[in-house]
């Protein structure tokens, strides 16, 4: 069976995961590019807080789950995403950095602004999306 | 140094908010066994738009559904924040027109050809421990330093 498989218990936990994620997001003030921004210029340091909190969790539940339980509760298999050190990896992220530090915005407060109500980002998820589907058509894979 | 000129609008609420994200992606875990990165929603969404076999490949097809119901779920969580701690208020920012859209558009193309955001390479990536990952955050790091320095001398 497909491991990704989503059914209804699954959906459930997804959407309360991705709600603790969006609510993070915001009460980080992560949603507000100005914020971002000013972490950019070396103005505050609270981005390294939210990137090393959310990091030690993670690395609480992928190093910690899979020796402590044989499944995920819900069934499947702790799946993991191994990245690639690469010519694209090297280039995509300089890209990526470029357009982080023009907009302030990334692709998780892109799509968070649609719950904060910032109008003004859908400009930033548009173009997300539109990069997307430029690396999309433009690779051959 | 002190606390105040690192963190000038405080830190508790910037700790407090990553570890609230890192419990979502560590919940997703748990009970699902899904890396909860960001950006890869905005491949395979495409998937049910484009026949090309770049989009069709078994990752967005077979994550396409997750990916969808995740970011359905930041929506609602965001939702949650801005009524119960910022009086309903709809957010802004002064950030010009142009710099959000050419800088998402490159924040698109980059994070995917790259294969990981913010939130793919800088926290389920190195909380993976994975090498690749770090690479991936320096430079965008990096990068992103640049660009905003830049952009406040212009």
């Amino acid at each position: 069976m497909n491991p990704h498989t989503l059914t209804f218990p699954k959906a459930l936990v997804t959407l309360v995961a991705g709600s603790l994620f969006g609510f993070g997001l915001s009460l980080a003030t992560m949603v507000q590019p100005e914020i971002v921004i000013s972490f950019l210029q070396f103005k505050d340091w609270g981005l390294m807080l939210v990137m090393g909190g959310a990091a030690g969790m993670a690395m609480l539940a992928y190093k910690g789950f899979p020796r402590w339980f044989a499944h995920p509760f819900l069934g499947g298999q702790f799946l993991t995403q191994p990245a690639t050190w690469s010519r694209q990896t090297v280039m995509g992220s300089a890209i990526f950095g470029v357009g982080w530090g023009l907009s302030g915005v990334c692709p998780g407060p892109a799509i968070a602004a649609l719950g904060t109500g910032n109008i003004d980002i859908l400009w930033a998820l548009g173009g997300i999306v539109l990069g997307a589907l430029a690396q999309g058509l433009t690779t051959r894979e | 140094m002190t606390l105040s000129t690192l963190f000038p609008l405080g830190w508790q609420h910037y700790l407090l908010g990553g570890l609230t994200i890192g419990a979502g992606v560590a919940l997703l875990y748990l009970f699902n066994g899904w890396v909860g990165g960001m950006s890869s929603v905005f491949s395979s969404s495409w998937s049910f738009v484009s026949k090309r076999a770049f989009f069709q490949q078994a990752r967005f097809i077979n994550t396409r559904n997750w990916r969808l119901v995740y970011a359905l779920g930041v929506v609602l969580g965001a939702l949650a924040w801005r009524f119960a701690l910022a009086d309903g208020q709809a957010q802004h920012t002064s950030v010009p027109v142009w710099q959000l859209l050419a800088g998402g558009f490159l924040v698109g193309y980059g994070a995917r050809l790259g294969n990981g955001c913010t939130s793919g390479h800088g926290i389920c990536g190195l909380g993976a421990l994975q090498l690749p990952s770090l690479g991936a955050v320096l430079t965008f790091m990096g990068t992103a330093f640049l660009t905003a320095n830049l952009m406040n001398l212009a």
